[in-house]
């Protein structure tokens, strides 16, 4: 399906926005292009934005965890932001959240860039802000 | 709108449509978006374990109501493999495929009634409703 993730390059960071539903063929797509962007150009961080999802079940959940840590080994640290109230209410209620714990998560765009800068030592948010 | 809608599930594609569909249907009847998301994550959940244990199924969409109560029923059926121990099957953690284990408890927890009935080689029901409160 041609849902295709736009992934926006800022210095040594990518910017990941999810904008629609994913398929799970769609999640591993996604899952690869992320990998292969990150070698391509040398990123140390990768912001995931998820504010416009509406649902994150057992399966992107485990996606998503399998990326970051993926990535982690690819050189690159990895923060999720925009996680809706709802959708974290619903997360919980499926008995997902402690499979979240060793994933930096941040409210906004703003926090993912200073998340990252923290975690890499670059300094971005300061330049973007 | 109709009061009723079956959804075939077969895809990836439609465990999205499903829940999609799902979350329409119960919105017309004034759910919390909070409620309507956790509708979506459990039609979600129900659709890939047809796609991933049965391969084909259906999912049922009901409006129903009890006394002045609304609410939404999800019928989730499939002709597959079915479930040897539904104990086991409902317990936290347990999966026989590499998922987390968390899909049936998780819609249990998710919706305020839930009935599973399964039968070896002959497919698995799930029925689960949510009130408006
Ligand atoms: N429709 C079904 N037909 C046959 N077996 C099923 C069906 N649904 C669930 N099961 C069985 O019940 C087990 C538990 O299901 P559950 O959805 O809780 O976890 P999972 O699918 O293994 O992992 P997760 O949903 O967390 O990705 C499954 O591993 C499978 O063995
Ligand atoms: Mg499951």
């Amino acid at each position: 399906m041609g849902d295709k993730v736009p992934v926006l390059k800022q210095g040594p960071y990518l910017i990941a926005s999810i904008q629609t539903a994913l398929t799970d063929a769609g999640w591993l797509e996604f899952q690869d292009d992320l990998l292969s962007r990150v070698g391509r150009f040398r990123s140390r961080g990768v912001i995931i934005d998820m504010t416009l999802l509406d649902v994150l079940d057992s399966f992107s959940t485990r996606t998503v965890r399998a990326l970051a840590q993926s990535l982690k080994l690819r050189g690159a640290e990895t923060v999720i932001v925009g996680i809706q109230p709802e959708v974290a209410m619903a997360m919980v209620q499926l008995g997902l959240v402690g499979r979240f714990e060793e994933i930096n998560t941040g409210l906004d765009l703003e926090e993912g860039l200073a998340g990252l800068d923290k975690l890499t030592g670059e300094g971005m948010a300061q330049d973007v802000g | 709108m109709s009061d009723k809608d079956r959804i075939r599930i077969e895809t990836d594609a439609d465990i999205v449509n499903a829940r999609q569909r799902g979350r329409e249907m119960a919105a017309g009847l004034g759910f919390s978006s909070a409620d309507l998301t956790m509708i979506a994550t459990a039609i979600s959940e129900l659709a890939r374990n047809i796609v991933e244990y049965a391969r084909t199924g259906e999912i049922a969409v009901k409006l129903v109501s009890r006394n002045s109560n609304k609410g939404v029923a999800i019928i989730a059926h499939d002709d597959g493999p079915g479930i040897s121990n539904i104990d086991q099957a409902m317990r936290d953690g347990f999966s026989t495929g590499d998922g987390l284990g968390l899909g049936l408890p998780g819609v249990r927890r998710l919706m305020d009634e839930f009935e599973i009935t399964s039968e070896i080689g002959k497919g698995t029901t799930v029925a689960v409703k949510k009130w408006r409160q």
